[in-house]
């Protein structure tokens, strides 16, 4: 085999090769070097000897302790509450010292929960923006991979049609995906725009006044599900030609024995449409489930991960850190989890989705 | 290669075009690409210089400013930086740290009289120079001062903070203005750091200790800095600016079209401003929040790189640059203060008298530049995601504790950086 591949097919190497060593050169060799990286404190810019840190990096990313407080009390013992709610000491007092609370140091608030009335739980982490911008990730595949395949599926049920000017709603709702990203965040940036961006006139109107403005991308319960309604509307016209093509593969003959049978419109989808799509069906998923994973456009053109990180994304963080504070190890060793993390996902679907 | 292929070009082409033939070629890179005037004036300036003496031909290549910095590293890293670069005055630490740059080989007698936000100096050595400087002030018209019954502020005598929260207290009060005060929050990048990092030093922190460089424990989450952030944050959650989501068009338009009581902005937005119709413009000087009034400093400079193989020649060219009628013809192409009294003298609006002499009065009078260090561009980034997380309404202690945490963090993994 190996004999035959290098000799035999020389010229297929030859033409093969401009493009193999292009691609080894801006993925293969990075891929590998960001691995490298990553256990470095690698610098965009210094004079300093890159050192070998082992696994530092991946311990500040994921550096996470449990605190449990007691809630301040009186003298006469009764807990001190203010607006109705108790006091706890401040966490400054074991973050800020590195002796007394060696564990702590450096860390800050993620996320707490009460235990009954005067006690409360506070996990604390080194990278509290990193952990946010992996939940924020996690919430936009969740909600868009679904959402954005099941809307691409209804459009390509539509227009697989065979009627007169067919073609012209095909390029229509195609039309979003040929532009780029950056650009479309632009323009949806006006549109999101909180004072007199065309949605709020819009909603503004069709309520007769009545609807309040909203600063869509400026208030952290909005921002997110803006970025998330945009991204759909931007790429469901991709994974709609995906459907499209699969919806051809089915042959009409089925159908026509579907409508001698008397089987309903539902019927019809459920037992001939659904199982004839079913390889599509896994493509789709994989494909907006990657895609989803790497968002960062929007985010960096809308947003810059605000407000008060409720946009931040793993990819914009990767940049952010990797560039914007020239960090190249730090950058790195977010690639490298996001890869293992996108990997673990793509193989658990791909179990779940085999043939039985 | 190409970039090489082309300057040789150029080169080559000026020396057939009749200059001495013994000249030897000394290259340059400059940020000001695709800014017509801006070209202009720095290409007479160096056809000048080159038909002016016999021994250096200088040759220039312009790159945009949005990819300048980057060009530069990847040039750096390639090997292959020009002789003279400019640099913004805040990275230039970061650039002579990494080994891009040399000490400035001129004569310090020459820049004597130059403003201090202009001379390029890290431990304790000049590294480049600017030709100008830039200051940023109170926009307000005087119209609006008489109707609130304010006192105009003075460089010997700045609104105190009690005076500027009243000031935008009775501004908001008035109900005739959307905001009372504009900062600039749709202007992200080093707008912050460089407009808003005076407050905290004006209130006695600062983004990092200056006394040794190697932590912001202490100054940039002490008590001043505490302070600072609470009052930041009022200027928000109180309505008395627009945040975050500030639209760049209200930015540009806000303080002409009258929905802005105070703008706080540069000296470059000054003429756009005037010939938007703002008869009565005042410029006030920044309000002293407890620990003396301070604004930005320190725009684009010249310095050598390390790899220069003629510095002497570098120097002759930044020296020749360095006259006063050309830091007059930048003022007058481009509206930038210059750099020193005499040639300030020469320009239409930096001059006694002129429209906007007072800047030149406020870089000399309340500048501080930007942390000399090469953590720079890291404590920048950290300090806006923080004033801007601030204004979004994250708790204060908090959100400076993790800048805090973050800046030292960085300096460890750079060894310090040499501090």
């Amino acid at each position: 085999m190996a004999s035959r591949l290098t000799q035999q097919n020389r010229a297929g190497w030859l033409m093969a090769g401009p493009a193999f060593l292009l691609i080894a050169a801006f993925l293969i060799i990075p891929f590998f070097m960001a691995i490298g990286f990553s256990f470095t404190n690698q610098r965009l810019v210094s004079p300093n000897p890159t050192e070998w840190v082992g696994t530092a990096n991946y311990e500040r990313l994921f550096g996470i302790a449990v605190l449990t407080l007691e809630a301040e009390r009186d003298d006469d013992g009764t807990v001190r509450t203010k607006d109705g709610k108790p006091v706890f000491p401040s966490l400054r007092t074991y973050t800020r010292n590195k002796d007394g609370y060696p564990e702590f140091y450096r860390k800050r608030e993620w996320f707490s929960f009460g235990r009954g009335d005067d006690r409360r739980t506070f996990v604390l982490a080194t990278d509290v923006v990193f952990l946010k911008a992996v939940r924020n990730t996690l919430f936009f595949v969740v909600v868009v991979a679904p959402l954005q395949a099941a809307a691409a599926l209804g459009l390509a049920l539509l227009i697989n049609r065979r009627i007169r000017g067919i073609n012209i709603f095909r390029t229509i709702y195609f039309m979003p995906v040929v532009i780029s990203m950056v650009v479309v965040s632009m323009l949806w940036r006006f549109i999101y725009d909180g004072q007199n961006g065309l949605l709020n006139t819009m909603l503004d109107l069709l309520t007769f006044g009545w609807f309040e403005p909203v600063d869509w991308l400026g208030q952290t319960s909005t921002a997110l599900p803006s970025i998330m309604a945009m991204s759909i509307w931007q790429s469901v016209g991709f994974h709609m030609i995906i459907w499209l093509s699969g919806l051809q593969t089915i042959p009409e003959s089925l159908y026509e024995a579907a409508r001698i049978e008397g089987a309903s419109r539902w019927q019809t989808f459920r037992h001939v449409t659904w199982p004839g799509l079913r390889n599509t069906a896994i493509l789709v998923m994989i494909i907006i489930t990657m895609q989803a994973f790497t968002l960062y456009p929007q985010v960096a053109v809308m947003t810059g991960g605000g407000p008060l990180d409720s946009t931040q994304s793993i990819v914009f963080q990767m940049v952010e850190r990797g560039y914007g504070r020239q960090d190249i190890s730090g950058g790195s060793t977010i690639s490298v989890f996001l890869f293992l993390f996108v990997l673990s996902i793509s193989l658990l679907q791909r179990w779940l989705t085999r043939e039985k | 290669m190409k970039l090489k292929t082309f300057g040789a070009a150029l080169a080559a082409s000026t020396l057939a075009a009749g200059a001495s033939v013994a000249q030897t070629s000394v290259t340059m890179w400059y940020h000001g690409a695709g800014n017509e005037v801006e070209s202009n004036i720095i290409n007479r300036i160096i056809d000048d210089f080159n038909s002016g003496q016999s021994d250096w031909n200088v040759v220039i290549e312009s790159f945009p400013q949005e990819s300048y910095n980057d060009s530069v590293e990847a040039a750096a890293l390639a090997g292959n930086l020009p002789c003279i670069i400019d640099v913004d005055g805040p990275v230039m630490p970061r650039w002579a740290w990494a080994g891009y740059m040399q000490p400035l080989p001129i004569d310090e007698s020459k820049i004597a009289d130059f403003l201090p936000g202009t001379k390029g100096i890290w431990n304790d050595t000049l590294y480049s120079i600017g030709l100008w400087d830039a200051a940023v002030a109170l926009y307000a018209r005087q119209s609006t001062l008489d109707e609130l019954d304010l006192r105009t502020p003075t460089l010997d005598n700045p609104w105190s903070r009690d005076e500027f929260q009243a000031a935008l207290d009775a501004a908001k009060d008035s109900g005739n203005y959307e905001y009372a005060l504009d900062l600039g929050m749709a202007w992200k990048g080093e707008w912050f750091p460089y407009a808003f990092g005076p407050f905290i030093q004006s209130f006695g922190g600062d983004m990092i200790d200056r006394s040794n460089y190697t932590t912001a424990e202490g100054a940039l989450n002490g008590d001043a800095a505490l302070a600072f952030g609470e009052w930041w944050q009022n200027l928000f959650a109180g309505g008395y600016a627009p945040g975050n989501s500030q639209d760049g068009a209200d930015r540009d338009t806000g303080f002409i079209e009258g929905s802005y009581a105070f703008s706080w902005n540069g000296n470059w937005a000054a003429v756009p401003t005037m010939d938007g119709g703002v008869e009565d413009i005042v410029f006030l000087p920044a309000p002293d929040l407890g620990n003396g009034p301070t604004i930005g400093a320190a725009s684009w400079q010249f310095g050598v790189t390390e790899t220069c193989e003629h510095p002497d020649g570098a120097a002759a060219w930044i020296e020749h640059a360095i006259q006063d009628k050309y830091l007059a013809a930048f003022s007058d192409g481009i509206g930038l203060i210059p750099s020193t009294p005499s040639a300030a003298a020469m320009t239409t609006n930096y001059a006694p008298d002129g429209p906007l002499e007072v800047f030149f009065g406020l870089s000399n009078a309340q500048a501080l530049v930007r942390p000399v260090t090469p953590g720079y561009p890291v404590v920048a980034k950290v300090f806006e995601k923080a004033l801007a997380d601030i204004a979004d309404g994250a708790n204060v202690a908090d959100t400076l504790d993790a800048a805090v945490d973050e800046i030292d963090a960085d300096i460890e993994a750079n060894n310090g950086y040499g501090n």
